[in-house]
């Protein structure tokens, strides 16, 4: 989801950053290339001349980056990770993990090139699941573990102003299934109460619905009208016997009741929340490069426009 | 050359069997670890096996339907099954406060548990849950109260989580680090000093100055009161990890028919044949096999005609829909059994709708078991259906 929005942001000549914080090399391997390093690289051309870069951040990483800046640790600091010196700082404070990768985002929305524009015209943090997505971003929390002084401490304010301003729109991905829309909707609630500013809803996997609008209730529940199948089928000179027309129907009903749940799903969404709603639809054969631009053809389609910082669950 | 079908698993064959004392379902999240959990343990316990189910995380339905909600960290009997069923939920803070009281002096335990710092480690140590899982099935099995113990494991990205976790509270919790951080002068010993050097010194005062004097303080004090406890702690921990390579468990490796959940459980069937665990099978949920042979491109074409039954057309195109679904999810078994040659397989067809009951839970129970003999019709059915 995040790379698609990514590649639709560059389209048209711009430059978009694409990041993972998760350690899953999910990146590298949706647009099959080798692992990541902690290193902005190209990894896609957008449509209309634009390209996205990836980097993979990773909190051990960017902690002895600090050091190094700071403290000019040199060759001990590769030791001290090998001993799981560096795992064991960011275990002890949770929330130093998380101001170290949203510093790192943060970093990289405000970085200039020689004559004062912005390297990146977007920037898109894929994040946590919703379930973390608000703990994750709201470094105001972690830091109460932190030292009150130092340089991670002005690390995180900035992070604060960067992630709280309107230069960051926190969008949620979504299935139309009951617990990943509640999920969704206590979300969008903890984003606001906590002061950040959200985009769209993207409801992802959606899938074709085949059966008239006015026969999914009735078939949901198990009332499908094999006798006008048959004629219907019949009319057309398609003549089956008795167990594939059963077959039919059964296929039919657990059709009906997946619409109709989604249905539901998505009039839960529709009462709950007035945020704007895209729809990318379900790839039968999963996503590779190739469906990614399909993807990010139909966001733009549905006017993916620009924010500067992009945060997508 | 296609590669030859997986075995089918006997589900019923694993549960009646009296050796059977463990069965662990893993898995990466969201791919129905819990239900599959809830579903083996009831259809165990009305064969006739005193069960339990430890679950972990179940969704507010399913608690509801093992009538779970109400209870404590210990398990309760479920209305189902004579009786024979009991299930609990995994309470990750309470399991460790019992362990922390059972294994150190009272004051002492006091001590620790009032430290802030073991509210961190208690609660939200990436970790912690695994361990506490562990150690509730090391008292489950001590009890000799049950046939049979159904273990759900913890929702995480990564089905590993669940072996590697232990294994990484136990680093944390055996202190080295934190003696290393709080005095490096006095920790460590000399070759360990030589071997880092000055840059060690640097990095303990950098730490500090990032965490705040109070927090390692706190850890400190947690890791010295934790000492004297933690070889109780480790021996446990190898003990229930010895349970778990015995041959009464049987590992099941729960995936969806999703290229990323199969990929993890891949990850794990090597991992466990690393570890010389037990794998009894891969529990493939939420599959959709076809239910009337007709062929795709059959009915496609004959949809495309049929201007004057919208619904006859629509039932035509779901179905078309439904081959190549199922094609695709064979497609990605296939590259699973191709490389687990030797694996047996339980495919479950989906449920439409939610599992909120135990009739739902017994419906997921026999897709199970029925598994192994369905399988071959199935297979016919797509083969004809192409």
């Amino acid at each position: 989801m995040a790379a698609a929005l990514a590649l639709a942001l560059a389209s048209g000549g711009r430059r978009t950053l694409l990041v993972e914080v998760e350690g899953r090399q999910g990146i590298a391997q949706l647009f099959d290339t080798a692992p990541l390093p902690y290193e902005e690289r190209k990894i896609a051309v957008a449509p209309g001349g634009g390209e996205v870069r990836a980097l993979a951040v990773d909190a051990e990483a960017a902690l002895l980056e600090y050091f190094e800046l700071f403290y000019r640790l040199g060759m001990a600091g590769r030791t001290l990770r090998r001993m799981g010196a560096v795992e064991f700082a960011t275990t002890l404070a949770p929330g130093l993990r998380d101001v170290l990768l949203t510093g790192k985002v943060k970093e990289c929305v405000n970085r200039r090139d020689r004559d004062g524009r912005p390297v990146y015209d977007a920037v898109v943090l894929d994040a946590p699941p919703t379930g973390r997505v608000v703990s994750f971003l709201d470094v105001t929390k972690a830091m109460a573990d932190l030292a009150r002084t130092g340089p991670i401490h002005s690390q995180a304010e900035g992070v604060v102003q960067v992630l709280h301003s309107p230069l960051t729109a926190v969008h949620l991905v979504t299935l139309l299934e009951d617990l990943p829309v509640t999920e969704t909707l206590e979300t969008v609630d903890e984003l606001t109460a906590a002061g950040f500013p959200t985009g769209a809803v993207f409801v992802n996997r959606v899938r074709p619905r085949w059966l008239p609008d006015r026969s999914v209730a009735a078939a949901a529940g198990g009332r499908v009208d094999a006798g006008r199948i048959r004629t219907g089928l019949a009319s057309a000179g398609l003549d089956l016997p008795a167990d594939v027309l059963d077959g039919l129907v059964a296929e039919t009903v657990e059709h009906a009741v997946r619409v109709h749940g989604e249905a539901a799903a998505l009039g839960r969404l529709e009462d709950a929340t007035a945020l704007p709603r895209l729809e990318l639809p379900e790839l039968m054969d999963g996503v590779d490069l190739g469906s990614l631009y399909e993807l990010a053809e139909t966001l733009c389609e549905q006017g993916v426009g620009a924010a500067l910082t992009e945060v997508s669950p | 050359m296609s590669p030859r079908p997986a075995p089918a698993m006997d589900v019923d064959a694993l549960l009646d069997d009296p050796d059977t004392r463990i069965v662990v379902c893993c898995g990466s999240g969201g791919v129905g670890k819990t239900t599959t959990s809830a579903a083996l343990a009831i259809r165990a316990a009305e064969r006739g096996r005193r069960t339990v189910v430890l679950t972990i995380d179940p969704a507010r339905r399913l608690a509801q339907a093992l009538g779970m909600e109400a209870l404590g960290n210990e398990p309760g009997r479920v209305a189902a099954a004579d009786g024979r069923l009991h299930a609990m939920m995994l309470d990750m803070r309470r399991t460790f406060d019992e362990m922390v009281h059972a294994h150190a002096e009272p004051d002492r335990a006091e001590a620790i548990i009032a430290n802030p710092f073991y509210q961190t480690i208690s609660t939200s140590f990436s970790g912690t849950q695994e361990y506490m899982a562990m150690e509730k099935l090391g008292q489950l099995a001590g009890t000799g109260e049950w046939d049979l113990i159904v273990v759900d494991t913890p929702p995480s990205r990564s089905a590993l989580d669940f072996l590697d976790a232990p294994q990484r509270m136990s680093t944390f919790l055996d202190g080295r680090m934190i003696r290393l951080l709080s005095a490096p002068a006095r920790a460590g010993g000399r070759s360990l000093r030589k071997l880092v050097g000055a840059g060690f010194s640097l990095f303990a005062k950098a730490v500090s100055t990032i965490l705040g004097g109070q927090l390692l303080a706190d850890a400190s004090a947690f890791v010295q009161a934790f000492d004297t406890m933690f070889g109780g702690f480790r021996e446990r921990a190898a003990a229930t990890y010895a349970l778990l390579r015995s041959p009464g468990t049987a590992f099941l490796v729960v995936a969806a028919p999703e290229p990323d959940a199969l990929r993890e459980a891949a990850y794990f069937v090597d991992r466990l044949s690393d570890e010389e665990m037990p794998l009894a099978g891969l529990v493939l949920n939420r599959t959709h096999p076809v239910l009337a042979d007709l062929s795709e491109t059959k009915a496609r074409a004959v949809a495309d005609g049929l201007r004057s039954a919208p619904l006859a057309a629509a039932v035509l195109r779901l179905h078309a829909d439904r081959v190549d679904l199922a094609e695709r999810e064979e497609r990605l078994l296939s590259r699973f059994t191709g490389a687990h040659p030797g694996v047996a397989v339980a495919r479950v067809p989906v449920v439409a709708g939610d599992i909120a009951d135990l009739d739902g839970l017994r419906a997921v129970g026999e897709r199970l078991a029925r598994a192994a003999d369905a399988d071959e019709v199935l297979a016919g059915t797509l083969r004809s259906a192409r």
